[in-house]
């Protein structure tokens, strides 16, 4: 017979008192008939949130500099994902670390992303009857990579002043074929063609979306609508728990999202890497409560039971 | 002559000597662990009595109508809700029953911490409760991810690199509409729910902890004389996880 002590945060003294009737079935029932009544009722008044997704067609419309501006970094290998690494591509020395150790590099390249090839030359080849584009795309491609890299650096200085007044207005430069390039990504994303590219890659059915999130992601008008629906935040991440409107959101990512604005996660380059690992551990420690002494006493001592159990204490 | 010995006899007497089934094993540990009124009770201890403890069945409740409403805009396709006003209403009827869920559910899971619920040879009830809220709260997020409009737009490039960052995003693609949707309607509701009737089933079996003890019983000696002998348990207890062990021999 084991002599184990015992312990008021691990042990019961299992209950052999009275007992009043109880009808588990009528109280599933009736919570659940509670709960379609609250539903139909805050549906009613409140309905739910569905403002439409921005697509490289409304993007390249509503702004198209900032598309054009977007669309040379992820020919020339400077947007966002082209330099972001696993799981999109192999560029090193980017991967979040938890001190020697970097989860995304072990896992690996597992959405292979070119962002020249996916998001500019492929979907301008699909082109029909485009001479001007076809031609344009060749003389790129076979030019020496540091040809490319020039006229490259001569598109994104001239961009970067660019307007737009129903047609794109640059200012001259040594930029090569990348002028004729750019000009007609940008009309094939404003005729809507360039969302169809990219999302089935010339296949009738797809429900892959994340070549044209990315590329809309790494330009600027994403960000800046998402601040006009009080989305966004310092880091974004703040956001991610909201959704459009006066919503409650997923209020339960709140300490999640909470660890984004505490230094040293707040300005660290592998903040995402150290904000999950603090809830891999925070929700460690919460299912193995029942294990842990001290932590397993806080029932006990804060002696908030008192009150559930206030009757039962009354009635001694 | 001799007489032939009668059938059952002889069937008793096979079987007796034959290896247990799995089947016939399953069979007597479920009816060892759930006896009918543990299973489906209609008496509960006096204690049981607190607003508190309606939290777990309308977590319950809100679960049906998340699932109902779901299977109302499955049968109908994910581009039904955009385009039809009745529509759009049961997706705030989805939206307002997984809010009501996730309250209800966190209510529930501080109710049960304050009691101290995992006392008892009820650590796993514990456990499980968690998981139930851990494994909601990934397909709530998909749920998010699914809604083609501006918010799951935000959300998955917002979200990406927090996944990626783990690893997890070299095959579970947050940006992948196709991916997010079936994790959303198939798999993740089978492991919520699996885990929910776990959960379920193990509170049926343990029974509702029960208050600490007055200061007087909880005594600092062996824990087998620590029990009043009117409140020791007749027989062999079963931990949460299976094996029977006698009540006073738990694993510290």
């Amino acid at each position: 017979m084991n002599h184990k002590r015992f312990k008021p945060d691990r042990d019961v003294v299992e209950w052999d008192g009275p007992t009043v009737r109880y009808d588990l079935f009528k109280e599933v029932t009736v919570c659940f008939v509670i709960v379609l009544i609250l539903t139909a009722g805050f549906a009613a008044i409140f309905g739910s949130p569905d403002d439409p997704a921005i697509t490289l067609k409304s993007w390249s419309n509503a702004d198209p500099v900032d598309f054009v501006q977007t669309a040379i970094t992820e020919l020339d290998g400077t947007s966002g994902t082209a330099g972001y690494g696993p799981p999109y591509n192999s560029t090193s020395g980017v991967s979040q670390t938890i001190g020697p150790v970097s989860l995304e590099s072990l896992a690996g390249v597992g959405v292979p992303i070119n962002t020249a090839n996916d998001f500019v030359i492929d979907p301008l080849l699909t082109l029909p009857n485009a001479p001007a584009v076809d031609a344009a795309i060749a003389s790129f491609q076979s030019a020496a990579p540091a040809k490319q890299a020039q006229w490259e650096a001569a598109f994104e200085k001239v961009a970067a002043t660019a307007t737009f007044n129903g047609h794109l207005q640059l200012k001259p430069g040594p930029y090569g074929p990348v002028g004729v390039v750019m000009r007609q990504l940008l009309a094939m994303a404003r005729s809507g063609a360039l969302d169809g590219a990219l999302t089935s890659g010339g296949q009738l059915y797809s429900t892959n979306s994340t070549k044209p999130l990315l590329f809309i992601a790494d330009g600027s008008y994403l960000g800046n609508v998402a601040t006009a629906y009080n989305l966004s935040g310092a880091p974004p991440q703040w956001g991610m728990m909201n959704e459009t409107g006066n919503y409650p959101g997923q209020a339960w990512l709140w300490l999640y999202t909470f660890w984004y604005r505490v230094p040293p996660m707040s300005n660290s380059s592998s903040g995402d890497a150290e904000v999950w690992a603090i809830m891999m551990l925070l929700t460690l420690l919460l299912m193995l409560v029942p294990f842990i002494p001290g932590l397993r006493s806080i029932p006990r001592l804060t002696r908030v039971y008192r009150l559930i159990w206030r009757r039962h204490y009354r009635e001694g | 002559m001799t007489s032939t010995p009668p059938t059952t006899t002889r069937t008793e007497a096979v079987l007796a000597t034959e290896r247990p089934t799995w089947t016939g094993r399953f069979r007597s540990r479920a009816e060892r662990s759930f006896p009918p009124e543990k299973l489906l009770p209609d008496r509960q201890p006096a204690y049981v009595s607190s607003w508190i403890y309606v939290f777990g069945a309308l977590t319950l409740g809100a679960f049906g109508v998340v699932l109902l409403s779901g299977a109302v805009l499955a049968v109908e396709g994910p581009a039904w809700w955009h385009v039809s006003r009745v529509g759009l209403y049961v997706n705030s009827l989805h939206l307002w029953s997984t809010e009501l869920f996730f309250f209800f559910m966190v209510i529930h899971l501080w109710g049960k911490f304050f009691m101290a619920a995992w006392r008892g040879r009820r650590r796993a009830t514990w456990i499980t409760g968690v998981l139930a809220f851990l494994m909601s709260i990934a397909t709530a997020f998909t749920g998010y991810l699914s809604q083609q409009n501006f918010s799951s737009e935000w959300i998955s490039t917002s979200a990406k690199d927090g996944i990626n960052a783990t690893g997890a995003g070299a095959f579970w693609n947050v940006l992948d509409f196709g991916q997010m949707l079936l994790w959303h309607v198939l798999l993740l509701p089978l492991v919520v729910g699996a885990v929910i009737a776990f959960h379920v089933l193990l509170v049926r079996r343990r029974g509702v902890v029960p208050p600490f003890a007055a200061a007087s019983t909880v005594v600092s000696e062996p824990y087998e004389t620590a029990l009043l002998p009117s409140a020791a348990p007749a027989g062999p207890a079963h931990d949460d996880f299976g094996p029977e062990v006698p009540h006073n021999e738990e694993a510290p």
